[in-house]
């Protein structure tokens, strides 16, 4: 783990005020995700990854761009761990990279494709409601 | 003035490593009262001992000061030097600077001044001791164990065995417990009811062993040795003394529909029952809820078919009081409540079990006569799946319990072989967190129903169960170890829920002033070498009310309970603790605060004529019963007049410590 990833490490555990060192890898996260297999690094993965501080692997993968934020796991986990968070905070840390990606509200409507999820917005907004 | 000596002691190096001993002991010397001050490496050892009891022969000590660990630790001992050396024992104060010092601080430089105080403190308290005596009681020959399940059975059987009484009072209309419900035990797959049976047998015909059953504590008072229990026997509307069992009554009752509690409501039963065939004793009770006769004053059919006219409609609870030397509470477990685990359909599906309600469809003499068939169309299922931990290691308060429940894994491997042996053409998954099995011959079972049965075991547990159109439970999961997405349409989902104590252990705790931990099991006097006491004497504790165990390790604990009661009956008197609350006649306001503060109901007000300077009157003044005094201080600190003091600890000593603490 470099320096630099340790610093993003715990910007995402401020971002999202959980505790990885309680996952017992029980799955249940990954087993409620109805996108598991749009995701190269599982739901379950994501608290060991934090734990050691992969964070470049996690801020590269798919997972965080592919997350519906339904937010089922963060509803399941038995130990409170909340992985969709985690996700969530994983994605806000490389959003914060990148740099003027902001989206403004006016320019969501003409954005929106017909097909796009009611639920997919809904989560949006509620994540992103910060 | 006391002739004090203080004993420094160095703990090996656990307190002299940040403690500087010498300079405690040397500043003891000028402490007032203090005629003689040393230190010694291990106090408790026997030449620790010899050398305070020497010390207090050769300068004629009145009182010591031990400089020491915690006096949970060697109180008694010093206590004991002292008494042989002819000191009250009562004489002795510890200066707690291992615990309270050495271990929480660092480096001499603080830890040294800190036991210095320390030492002071306890000089300054034992120049106001006096000499206490202890008192005597006696001991009632007799145990009362409040439950029967195989906990209280085996406990009850042990000391039964060694000569003395015992009752046993149990809620239900049967003794049995779990274990009756249970169709088979691990490892060894024995027939649960077989091996239970005899022994509900012996205690019926022991002549040593009473039987309440149907009954409940309803108080206790009293104290080790001598406690007095009210009994509630709710009323059965059966005579237990007339009934032949016969049975007749139940097989005549229109009254059909009733849940079965026995088999977990997977069927009913009649309004007049006995829970099970082989139920101990013998003797149906009538359930007014369900019963024709009590919701609508007609029927009567099982009075009219009783041979023996054991039958009795007007029957009422009745409260019977007995004395009891010791106490066993043996109140046993029950499963949580599956309904908040929305994502398993437990709810939704009558195909969806608890593993005891799978206990129940398997056991011959249950609501299917062993056959494993599903709730819902009574077909047998082909494919089953079996969830584990449902509700254990789960942190969420409101559903489920933050302990591994222990028994799960093993009943799961065992559940799963009795079916492959029966329906070899069933397949059966499980979903797993972590399989957990230390016990002799445990993995090896488990490995078992993986090689011998070909058990599918998948590392994860289950997202989601979905009841589908076609009757089947579709059971979403992943399977860790592969990364892999596992749907299964299941026939049958078997979930392995979390233990719980038995709720009324809340209401017993109370009663009997037992501690209890944040999930409701009992707390022991100390977790390894007192693990069958309550910090409550003359209270002892049997099976899962104190944590999740199996029948194996329970009957084990049943029988160290039995030998620590045996050990209290055999004894003809108990030695009382002297450190017990005293009011001061002329100080006595009567304003009844100590009464209404005392937990244990050992004051009591009394008119008393009294001599004030010389004027004779008559006053309302407060009475401490020293037998049920336990000695907590909470009516010396609530007395506004300060009439009441606690031997041993009274205002004056415990003022003088904090002047001393103060004064520096």
């Amino acid at each position: 783990m470099t320096i630099e990833e340790a610093n993003i490490r715990e910007e995402v555990l401020l971002i999202c005020g959980c505790d990885v060192t309680r996952c017992m890898k029980c799955g249940k996260c990954s087993a409620s995700c109805p996108a598991y297999d749009e995701f190269d690094i599982k739901p379950h993965q994501f608290a060991s990854y934090i734990a050691r501080g992969d964070m470049y692997e996690l801020m590269q993968s798919k997972t965080i761009w592919n997350c519906l934020g339904c937010f089922a796991c963060v509803e399941r986990c038995p130990r409170d761990v909340r992985p969709g968070k985690l996700i969530d905070g994983v994605r806000q840390a490389a959003v914060r990279r990148r740099g003027g990606t902001h989206l403004q509200p006016e320019d969501i409507p003409s954005r929106i494709d017909p097909d796009t999820p009611q639920q997919l917005l809904m989560s949006v907004l509620r994540r992103e409601r910060k | 003035m006391q002739r004090i000596g203080v004993f420094v002691c160095h703990c090996g190096s656990n307190i002299a490593a940040t403690v500087d001993v010498a300079a405690v002991a040397e500043a003891a010397k000028s402490q007032p009262g203090v005629v003689f001050a040393t230190d010694y490496t291990y106090m408790c050892s026997e030449n620790g001992q010899n050398l305070i009891a020497d010390s207090i022969k050769e300068y004629g000590l009145t009182a010591v000061v031990v400089c020491s660990c915690s006096p949970r630790m060697h109180e008694a001992t010093f206590r004991k030097v002292a008494d042989k050396a002819g000191l009250n024992p009562y004489m002795v104060e510890i200066a707690n600077i291992r615990e309270q010092c050495s271990w929480v601080h660092k480096d001499t430089e603080i830890g040294t001044p800190k036991a210095i105080s320390l030492m002071k403190t306890a000089v300054a308290k034992v120049n106001l001791n006096t000499p206490l005596q202890e008192g005597e009681s006696k001991v009632t020959k007799r145990a009362l164990i409040i439950g029967g399940g195989i906990a209280g059975i085996q406990t009850a059987l042990d000391i039964a065995d060694a000569g003395y009484k015992v009752d046993i009072v149990e809620k239900t209309p049967s003794i049995g417990g779990r274990m009756s419900q249970l169709d088979k035990t691990f490892p060894t797959l024995d027939c649960s009811s077989c091996i239970l049976t005899p022994k509900m047998t012996e205690v019926a015909q022991h002549e040593n062993i009473t039987l309440y059953t149907y009954s409940e504590v309803e108080s206790v008072s009293g104290y080790v040795g001598d406690f007095t229990v009210e009994i509630r026997r709710k009323a059965r509307y059966v005579h237990e003394d007339i009934c032949t069992g016969c049975g007749l009554c139940m097989t005549k009752c229109p009254s059909k529909k009733a849940k079965n509690e026995f088999n977990r409501g997977l069927n009913t039963r009649t309004a007049i029952y006995t829970p099970f065939a082989q139920a101990i004793p013998n003797v149906p009770v009538i359930d007014t809820e369900a019963c024709i006769h009590f919701r609508t004053g007609k029927c009567g059919i099982c009075a009219k078919n009783c041979a023996v006219q054991a039958i009795d409609y007007e029957q009422k609870d009745e409260i019977i009081t007995e004395k009891y030397g010791a106490i066993v509470v043996a109140t046993g477990f029950d499963l949580i409540d599956l309904k908040p685990f929305g994502e398993y359909a437990y709810n939704l599906s009558p195909d969806v079990v608890s593993s005891l309600e799978l206990e129940r469809i398997l056991n011959a003499a249950g609501p299917t006569s062993g056959h494993l068939q599903r709730m819902s169309d009574h077909r047998q299922p082909k494919e089953m799946v079996f969830i584990q931990c449902v509700g254990s290691r789960c942190e969420d308060d409101r559903r489920g319990k933050p302990y591994c429940s222990k028994i799960c894994c093993m009943y799961t491997a065992k559940q799963a072989m009795l079916i492959k042996d029966h329906y070899p053409d069933v397949n059966i998954h499980v979903f797993y967190i972590d399989v957990r099995t230390p016990g002799k011959a445990f993995d090896e079972f488990y490995r078992r129903a993986v090689e011998d049965y070909g058990v599918d075991y998948i590392k994860g547990q289950v997202g989601k169960v979905t009841p589908q159109a076609d009757g089947t439970l579709l059971v979403h999961g992943v399977d860790m170890l592969d990364q892999k997405v596992v749907e299964i349409n299941a026939d049958m989902v078997v979930l392995a829920a979390a233990v719980e104590p038995n709720p009324d252990i809340r209401k017993l705790a109370t009663m009997l002033t037992l501690s209890i931990d944040n999930n409701n099991f009992l707390n022991e006097a100390h977790p390894k070498l007192r693990p069958v006491e309550a910090a409550t004497a003359g209270v002892f504790m049997s099976g899962v009310v104190q944590g999740p165990r199996d029948i194996p390790e329970t009957v084990a604990q049943a029988g160290a309970a039995a030998i620590k009661v045996v050990g209290l009956l055999a004894k003809d008197k108990l030695k009382t603790n002297p450190c017990v609350a005293q009011s001061d006649e002329l100080y006595c306001n009567g304003c009844s605060v100590c009464q209404n503060v005392c937990p244990y109901g050992a004051i009591s007000y009394t008119e008393k004529e009294v001599r004030d300077h010389g004027v004779r009157d008559t006053r309302r003044i407060a009475q401490v019963n020293p037998a049920l005094c336990k000695g907590c201080g909470a009516c010396s600190v609530a007395c506004p007049s300060g009439a009441m003091n606690l031997k041993g600890f009274s205002n004056r000593q415990i003022m003088a410590e904090v002047d001393t603490v103060l004064c520096q």
